[in-house]
């Protein structure tokens, strides 16, 4: 058994590298490699701060090894969009105040991200249960659900334009 | 950062079950616990063996009147599955209120039974379904009841080198009743207080199956046994309930600890099992 091996995944479509050990978690490796976007919270996987896309299904990045991210997709926040040509659910998020201090916004994002993938008309009550592992200590997620349910109306708006 | 360890990462099951034999190394399911507990020191370990690639473990099974769980299944896997609502309702609704969004996309159904924690959420609806464990070595398999599996805090009849691989079932029968409720400080991302879960089958205006199992109220999960004697082939009527509440929380060792004192969680034992029988008397009668 090795103690350090070399993994290759993508990060928002791009190929990184790293030599890593077993033990080194997702969330080190990829701050390590300069995604700072990626936050780090209660580092037990109760607060969502550190939640990416791993082939598409949202996951708590400070539980999951980086070597089990091998071969595999990750998404980040600034895998959705950027300040030029943000994600609805970054607009909405802008545009409500669902992002006070910020810190759990990207983790918050990248979990409502995969709600609407799966379900475009989520009902509050949808959006309760896929933000549950997602903590905010600032706005009261009042604010939160109002982004994701914009997001959703608008992301619905879209595809009936095109 | 968590602590240094080595990690096999086996392909097949027969690979894993290898590695197991070899007597070094823990499995390792989904991480959701145990990287937590590693960190906070509550578990040690210097090497894992990594079941996430052994995709033979992660499937959902259903056949003539038998539902298979594989140990890798996630807790998203549960939900997504269309006919676990009418195979399981209580691990259904244990299911949808368990940790958060992405630890049930990680947490096994294996790793979430062979923790042994008292409130582990899906041992109570498996408990009250009668399910049976499939327990795999490199040397064959065994299958017990899941209600002989516990056997301290923690504690179970696993040896070193054995794998869960399977959990399996009946379904209930149709009209019959299979609750859970779990007492908690929020609906998610919270640790159980108290949880119970029962299942009732009714026949001809008489109890025909009862089953009740309660979780975080003695060292293991446990089923009421003495409770489920005095109600089988009975009409449950409110003094009944009441006696076999009783009974169920006579049986319950709690403990206090930062959620709730001993005293409250023998007070909500009682009565959350008096009423999901009522309310599972109601439904299946």
């Amino acid at each position: 058994m090795s103690s350090e091996k070399a993994v290759t995944l993508r990060v928002n479509g791009n190929e990184v590298n790293i030599i890593t050990p077993a033990h080194r978690t997702l969330l080190e490796a990829l701050r390590h490699e300069g995604f700072v976007e990626i936050k780090s919270g209660c580092e037990k996987g109760d607060c969502g701060a550190c939640a990416v896309l791993l082939d598409g299904v949202p996951v708590d990045s400070c539980i999951t090894l980086a070597w089990h991210a091998e071969g595999r997709d990750v998404t980040t926040i600034k895998g959705l969009g950027n300040s030029d040509s943000p994600d609805p659910l970054q607009k909405a998020f802008i545009e409500t105040g669902g992002a006070q201090c910020g810190y759990c916004t990207p983790g918050m994002i990248i979990a409502a991200k995969a709600l609407l993938n799966e379900n475009p008309e989520p009902s509050l009550d949808d959006i309760k249960k896929a933000l549950s592992g997602n903590l905010c200590r600032c706005t009261g997620y009042t604010k939160i659900f109002e982004a994701v349910q914009i997001a959703a109306e608008d992301l619905r708006k879209e595809g009936e334009a095109a | 950062m968590l602590p240094r360890f080595e990690l096999s990462q086996p392909q097949t099951l027969p690979e894993a079950l290898k590695a197991l034999a070899g007597g070094v190394g823990q499995p390792l399911a989904g991480g959701t616990n145990l990287f937590p507990d590693l960190r906070g020191g509550r578990e040690k370990g210097d090497t894992f063996i990594s079941l996430s690639q052994v995709g033979e473990l992660r499937y959902i099974e259903h056949t003539d009147n038998r539902v298979t769980l594989g140990s890798g299944a996630t807790i998203s896997d549960i939900l997504r599955d269309p006919q676990m609502k009418i195979a399981a309702p209580a691990l259904v609704a244990a299911s949808d209120i368990f940790a958060g969004a992405m630890v049930r996309n990680a947490a096994t159904i294996g790793g979430n039974v062979c923790c042994g924690s008292p409130s582990a959420d899906s041992v109570p609806p498996l408990l009250t379904l009668g399910a049976d464990v499939t327990l795999a070595s490199a040397s064959g398999e065994r299958t017990l009841p899941l209600d002989e599996f516990y056997l301290d805090y923690k504690k179970t009849v696993m040896k070193p080198d054995e794998l869960l691989a399977s959990i399996s079932w009946t379904p209930p029968t149709p009209g019959s009743a299979h609750l859970f409720y779990k007492l908690s400080r929020r609906k998610g991302d919270a640790i159980t207080i108290t949880g119970i879960s029962v299942l009732v089958e009714a026949e001809g205006g008489k109890c025909k199956t009862v089953r009740i199992a309660l979780g975080s109220v003695a060292p293991t999960i446990f089923r009421a046994h003495e409770a489920e004697g005095m109600l089988a082939g009975r009409v449950l009527t409110s003094e009944l309930i009441e006696e076999a509440a009783q009974s169920a929380a006579g049986q319950c060792k709690p403990i206090s600890d930062n959620r709730a004192s001993a005293e409250y969680r023998l007070l909500t034992a009682h009565s959350l099992t008096r009423r999901l029988l009522r309310q599972a008397w109601k439904q299946a009668s």
